[in-house]
């Protein structure tokens, strides 16, 4: 297997008393989706908003193919080819498909907003993903539907060739037939070489298209393990108790709790 | 292909407004009947939107809870019908052409509330803002340069260059960079003594303003100050600091022609006629323009001859304007007056570079996601904090050339220049318009048209002396009801329920 092309090592996070993250390590490989799994409250979306650079660090280290770098905040995460959709959809809803997916990163010509080339980076971008549920990308996003603005959110994601991309809890909100067009996308974003880290409490889904997965407990990583040779039962037993078998939490570190 | 997003899409109507910048696309159009035929992907897009697509569109818009301009224009006609029943003076040409005298100030406040509200912020202040910096405007001109201090309050001057200074460096700071180099130039007109002259006096209030805007920003961006709560005790404060500057007698501005001019002077017949062949000549050019360009490049786009019927519109009406303001509208015999009023076409351009601002630079898109959603925008990479504080150094600027204006049309600075209803007037003359008090939703335009809404009642009811003036507040009053009203049933549409 390649190197890493990413890698958080032991990153720790307080909010005020409470400890979240507790050396938490995650690596994310290129062209694989990586799992990312705990039950609520296990500190998932604060990692990705500490890797975002929305949630300062206290400690630990990120390291990007190769480099340990520091993320201040999420341009400087768009700069390094890192880019998230969050569990809390961070769309305008006042602005229409284009100017979301470009929010931040406008294309000018002669320092005015090019909207004509946005518009057709948009529809390409779109294409590419094989997004057929919107009609126009210069619809209000106020006007989509949920399933319709995670794609825009996506979309906004790999719009900018970016390397690594981090889905919290993309199918959440969705039925069945857009949350089946999420993971094939999910799927097609690793297919094409990014790193994908996918967050879901579906484990029928993260069995069906991750690589490895990461399972937290409390705030801890419990274990890492390959999808293969691993059961739907194993990862559910390592998110509700942080041990399953001979992998897991050592026993004190599970009943210290937090 | 019907499946179950498009579906829900279509059920949700299409809401909501135009995007800023763009020509709109109907999504509402289709209606639910429709949904096979957009699921087909970017039908729209590459559609192209002709003069019945375009009535068809507005209805649907209108329907489905964005009525645009629509009710404010209205709103405007139904009251001239009303005033022109009230007295036959009303429709006079002298009249219609102390319109713009009349309102100009509102206008001008309400254009920098639009980006305040468009926020999602108010500011309360702007009125009283532009008080202070049209009492000192006046007082420099009095006192031939304010350096030669501010008589009972010598002391003031120092005090008000220092923190102009403090607010060009907190400026800075905070990566302005427009606002700051308003406030220096400021200074240097106040240091150098050119403010005994009219024009670099008023463009002295103007820096003033920004100085004042920064400010109020930082207090409300970045130290985290409700806007309301900073902006009322902004509101206060400079009624107190009006009265030190004016030390308490009122100053007369009608002897400086420039500042006299700005409420009661027109532009020659000839650079009226320049004046209107420009700004709606020029509309219609431009949205031909980029009406073939975009579908040459295959872009959405509106067609040629929705375009050439709008702006042909425009161009005809302002055209007639402009023709009869051309003639002479005095009723006394011994002097002529004609042209377009300044007053009239100081806020258009205004409106024009607010707009060109809001809708073409990157600046203005960051406003607008600010006030849909900031969080969104931070995540982004926008500098919230930045463009809180643009946004109210702009609307304090708007307020002090509008306390400039409304001295103009009153003759002078008052004791209490800037104070009582009149932020408020602005405020809902942005709302009548169409701008929306929660953030997002708003247009240069709305702050002109709702303007002449405002100004046009006590306008028509001054004409008839036998009406008491207390139907003035009244009639205000239901009005900006009526125009909340129509917003708040036009969201409530939009979003479904
Ligand atoms: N801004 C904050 N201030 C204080 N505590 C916070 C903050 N954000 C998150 N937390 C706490 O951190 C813990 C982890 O929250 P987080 O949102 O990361 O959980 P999660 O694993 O994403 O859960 P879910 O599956 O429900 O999304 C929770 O106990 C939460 O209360
Ligand atoms: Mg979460």
């Amino acid at each position: 297997m390649s190197e890493p092309i990413l890698e958080v090592r032991k990153l720790n996070k307080r909010f005020g008393p409470v400890h979240v993250l507790h050396d938490v390590d995650l690596t994310v490989y290129r062209g694989q989706v990586t799992a990312l799994v705990g039950d609520n409250g296990a500190g998932k979306s604060t990692l990705v908003k500490c890797i975002a650079g929305i949630n300062s660090i206290d400690s630990g280290e990120i390291v990007f193919e190769g480099h340990p770098v520091t993320i201040a905040n999420p341009s400087e995460a768009a700069r390094l080819g890192i880019e998230f959709v969050y569990q809390d959809l961070a769309l305008s809803d006042n602005l229409d498909i284009t100017q979301n997916m470009f929010l931040g990163r406008e294309l000018r010509r002669f320092g005015i907003l090019h909207d004509g080339q946005m518009e057709k980076k948009a529809r390409e971008t779109l294409t590419s993903l094989s997004v057929r549920t919107v009609s126009s990308v210069r619809q209000v996003v106020a006007s989509l539907s949920g399933g319709q603005r995670q794609t825009v959110a996506i979309a906004k994601a790999v719009l900018w060739n970016s390397k690594v991309v981090f889905l919290d809890e993309p199918t959440a909100a969705l039925g069945v037939a857009q949350t089946r067009q999420v993971l094939d996308l999910v799927r097609r974003l690793a297919d094409q070489g990014l790193g994908v880290v996918l967050i879901s409490h579906n484990m029928n889904d993260v069995m069906e298209v991750a690589d490895r997965v990461t399972a937290l407990y409390l705030g801890r990583v419990a274990a890492e393990v390959q999808t293969k040779d691993s059961s739907v039962a194993q990862i559910v037993e390592l998110i509700t108790s942080g041990r399953s078998g001979n992998i897991g939490l050592a026993p004190a570190a599970v009943n210290e709790g937090i | 292909m019907t499946d179950p997003i498009t579906q829900s899409q279509a059920g949700a109507g299409g809401a909501g407004e135009d995007p800023p910048g763009r020509p709109a696309v109907d999504v509402a159009r289709g209606g639910p009947g429709s949904s096979t035929e957009r699921a087909s992907g970017f039908s729209l897009d590459v559609d192209r939107r002709g003069i019945g697509d375009a009535f068809r569109g507005y209805w649907d818009k209108i329907r489905s809870g964005d009525p645009g301009a629509l009710p404010s224009i209205l709103g405007l006609v139904i009251l001239a019908l009303i005033f022109s029943q009230v007295s036959n003076r009303f429709l006079s040409a002298n009249n219609i052409g102390n319109l713009p005298g009349q309102g100009a100030y509102i206008a001008v406040i309400a254009l920098g509330l639009v980006f305040v509200l468009l926020l999602g912020e108010i500011d309360l202040s702007a009125g009283t803002t532009g008080g202070i910096c049209a009492g000192a405007a006046a007082q420099a001109l009095n006192q031939h340069g304010l350096r030669h201090g501010i008589p009972g309050a010598s002391f003031l001057y120092w005090i008000v260059v220092g923190l102009m200074l403090a607010a060009a460096a907190l400026g800075l700071y905070l990566k302005a960079r427009t606002g700051p180099a308003v406030v220096l130039v400021g200074v240097i007109i106040t240091l150098t003594g050119l403010d005994k002259y009219t024009v670099p006096a008023i463009i002295f209030a103007v820096s003033l303003g920004a100085a004042v805007g920064i400010f109020t920003g930082w207090l409300v961006g970045k130290v985290g100050i409700p806007s309301f709560i900073v902006t009322l005790a902004l509101f206060l404060a400079w009624q107190g600091v009006l009265l030190f500057l004016l030390n308490t007698q009122p100053i007369g501005v009608n002897g400086y022609n420039v500042w006299f001019q700005l409420a009661h002077g027109n532009m020659s017949p000839l650079w009226s006629w320049v004046f209107t062949i420009v700004v709606a000549g020029g509309y219609l050019v431009y949205t031909v323009v980029r009406s073939i360009r975009a579908q040459a490049q295959g872009l959405a786009a509106e067609k040629l001859s929705l375009v050439l019927l709008r702006g042909g519109i425009i161009l005809a009406v302002a055209v007639v304007i402009t023709a009869l303001a051309n003639q002479n509208r005095n009723t006394n015999p011994f002097k002529v007056i004609n042209g377009l009023p300044w007053a009239l076409s100081v806020p258009i351009a205004l409106m024009i570079v607010c707009t060109i601002a809001l809708t073409k630079t990157t600046w203005g898109r960051h406003l607008f996601a600010t006030g849909g959603n900031a969080e969104a925008a931070r995540r982004a990479g926008i500098d919230v904090t930045h463009i809180k504080v643009t946004a109210f150094t702009i609307g304090s600027s708007f307020g002090a050339l509008g306390g400039v204006f409304l001295a103009s049309a009153t003759g002078g600075v008052q004791l209490d220049l800037g104070s009582g209803n009149i932020l408020l007037f602005a405020v809902a003359a942005a709302v009548i318009g169409g701008t929306s008090l929660f953030g997002g939703r708003g247009k240069p335009r709305d702050a002109i048209i709702g303007a002449l809404v405002i100004v046009i009642i006590p306008n028509g009811i001054g004409l008839r002396p036998s009406l008491p003036a207390s139907y003035q507040n009244i009639i205000t009053g239901a009005v900006l009801l009526i125009a909340a009203a129509v917003d708040a049933l036009s969201r409530r549409r939009s979003a479904g329920r």
